[in-house]
């Protein structure tokens, strides 16, 4: 396998990707991510000199609204999906560590 | 009348007509659901009562003269992607498995708004992500036609919901072939449209660059006169009414007044959508390309020789079919799930436990809740997309792997518009194989990938494509012929398979 990865890249990945990972997944996804990195880099066999990125399949341009007001008041809809709530918000755990 | 014999069309005309109804028509869906959901496990919610409401609501406008379209009170099932107010809408994740969303998927609302009747929401992979319908937290769906083996994925509840007479018609989504593939694998139509004719607003979103919303039906004619509908065709934004405020059967807390097509900003307001019209059985000189380097090394020799049987018949009929080297295929697998990937990793951020969805219950600090949230809310598929996606957006690693990857789609892209220059659909298979048995495709998951070969090039380039039965091979698996038009171009691929879906018929194929 060309792609190794270390337990560092791992770990960075793992925070951005907001995931925590126990030893056997890590280890699985060194293998998983280093095999598939490795078919990734089929990639340079291509000389793509010139080629602009193509990040949509036609031009798309923005696309802008007047910011409106236009909802009706889903507060309650909405609220009923939060895993908890505290009278109209919802609620989250501490923010800052003590 | 034995309903579950009509197509979706058939089944709308004869509601018309007075000959059924539309409750009539749920209740032989729900019965049959009730022989075969124990052994197929085509969905993950089904409200009967609730779809029998719906469906008597449907036929007292019918009734009424309010509703007089092909589809008006036709039994139809949704992907578990795609937002219906009031109904979970758990994309098949744990992540999901509480949600119920406060709007319904334009694209559905269009259905809904032409007489469609829901009856539930379909089995998937995990957020899309898979080609067998196994990644699911919910337990795989079953080939109807052999349920040793997987439907196919993502959209694999739809395809064999549909192949099971488990409804009329269905709706998929489609990031790398998740509509076709399955359709294949199951022996009904799946259709993909051009990139931007389907509103995606309400769809979650996995790869945005390259997801789509079809039918899935019996007939190519069923499909044609869904994404019909599906696509809309509201009034552009600033040039007319507002589309959604006069419509009857809204869903409940969805916002009055506002034009729907501004929600997806890749929404194309394509006048062009009489996509029934296409349905001609005539394909005298038109011009069809295959591709050789689909017919290279790991496809199978049942599907090489159905799909070929059906360039004869095509060439028989006065197409005027040669083979050319399109190029670049084996490009297309590390290019896409390169894409799909970074995107994934950037849309699934939103779960983070906090407005809706699962939340780890144990987690006292903020920033240990998010990660235990998405460790215990994702299965490993989505987890093994999210990093890799995470990685190749990752600075030092963007150039190299996310933005290479995009040149080599502009490539691919290029090399289509040259084979379009030439002809008018290409023809191939949906899949190198037939359906696998379950179990064989997730302990390798880049095995698994492979099999995508020919159909996610076309969500690199925005192309048109539909699956339409062939054949099947030797354990009576159903083979998939895959026609792809250049963009806009649906009339042409639609004409083409629903030739080839009456010659057949005629026994001539």
């Amino acid at each position: 396998m060309a792609n190794i990865i270390s337990d560092e890249t791992i770990e960075y990945v793992g925070i951005l990707a907001k995931l925590s990972l126990s030893e056997e997944e890590r280890e699985q996804a060194k293998k998983d991510m280093g095999r598939m990195l490795d078919y990734i880099d089929k990639l340079n066999e291509l000389d793509t000199t010139g080629a602009e990125p193509m990040s949509h399949a036609f031009a798309v341009e923005n696309v802008f609204r007047e910011d409106e007001v236009t909802g009706g008041d889903g507060r309650e809809e909405m609220l009923r999906n939060a895993p908890a709530r505290k009278g109209d918000m919802f609620a989250v755990p501490n923010v800052m560590s003590h | 009348m034995e309903l579950l014999t009509l197509s979706a069309v058939e089944l709308g005309a004869a509601i018309q007509a007075g000959k059924a109804t539309a409750i009539e028509a749920m209740e032989a869906v729900l019965r049959r659901i009730e022989e075969k959901e124990d052994a197929l496990h085509c969905y993950i919610t089904i409200d009967k009562e609730k779809a029998l409401e719906r469906a008597v609501e449907a036929q007292r406008r019918i009734q009424a003269g309010e509703l007089a379209g092909p589809l008006a009170g036709v039994p139809m099932a949704v992907k578990d992607n795609l937002c219906t107010a009031g109904m979970p809408t758990t994309c098949a994740s744990r992540m999901l498995g509480n949600f119920v969303p406060t709007y319904t998927a334009e694209a559905l609302r269009n259905l809904e708004r032409a007489g469609a009747v829901v009856i539930g929401k379909t089995n998937m992979d995990e957020f899309a992500m898979g080609s067998t319908t196994e990644t699911s937290a919910y337990g795989a769906t079953r080939n109807p036609g052999n349920t040793e083996h997987v439907p196919g994925g993502s959209s694999g509840g739809s395809a064999a919901a549909v192949a099971a007479g488990e409804c009329f018609f269905a709706l998929g989504s489609d990031t790398g072939g998740s509509i076709r593939q399955p359709a294949s694998h199951c022996g009904v139509v799946g259709m993909k449209p051009t990139y931007g004719t389907v509103s995606r607003f309400g769809l979650v979103a996995y790869g945005s660059s390259l997801d789509q919303i079809g039918p899935l039906g019996r007939t190519v004619e069923d499909c044609a006169a869904a994404l019909e509908i599906l696509a809309g065709a509201g009034p552009r934004a600033g040039q007319g009414e507002a589309a959604s405020g006069d419509m009857p059967g809204e869903g409940e807390g969805s916002p009055e007044g506002i034009v729907p097509d501004r929600r997806d900003s890749t929404y194309l307001y394509r006048k062009d959508t009489d996509f029934t019209s296409a349905l001609k059985k005539d394909v005298a000189g038109m011009r069809i390309g295959i591709p050789r380097d689909y017919f290279g090394p790991g496809l199978s020799e049942e599907v090489r020789h159905s799909v070929m049987a059906a360039a004869e018949l095509f060439r028989g009929k006065g197409a005027l079919v040669e083979e050319f080297d399109l190029s670049l295929v084996e490009y297309a697998i590390p290019a896409y799930y390169t894409i799909a990937a970074a995107e994934a990793s950037s849309n699934l951020e939103r779960f983070d436990g906090i407005k809706y969805g699962y939340r780890a219950n144990d987690a006292q600090e903020l920033h240990r809740m998010y990660k235990q949230t998405r460790s215990e809310g994702f299965g490993p598929e989505v987890k093994r997309r999210i990093m890799l996606g995470s990685f190749v957006l990752s600075s030092g690693y963007y150039d190299a792997y996310y933005l290479k990857a995009l040149r080599v789609k502009a490539m691919i892209k290029k090399a289509f518009d040259r084979a379009y220059a030439r002809y008018d659909c290409i023809l191939g298979p949906v899949a190198p194989t037939t359906a696998p048995r379950l179990g064989q495709s997730l302990d390798d998951p880049l095995k698994m990938y492979l099999g995508d070969i020919y159909t996610i090039s076309v969500n690199l380039a925005g192309l048109p494509a539909i699956s339409v039965p062939c054949g099947e091979d030797g354990n009576g698996l159903p083979i998939g012929l895959q026609l792809i038009g250049d963009c806009f171009q649906e009339e042409k691929i639609l004409r083409a398979a629903y030739s080839y879906e009456q010659f057949r018929k005629d026994g001539q194929g």
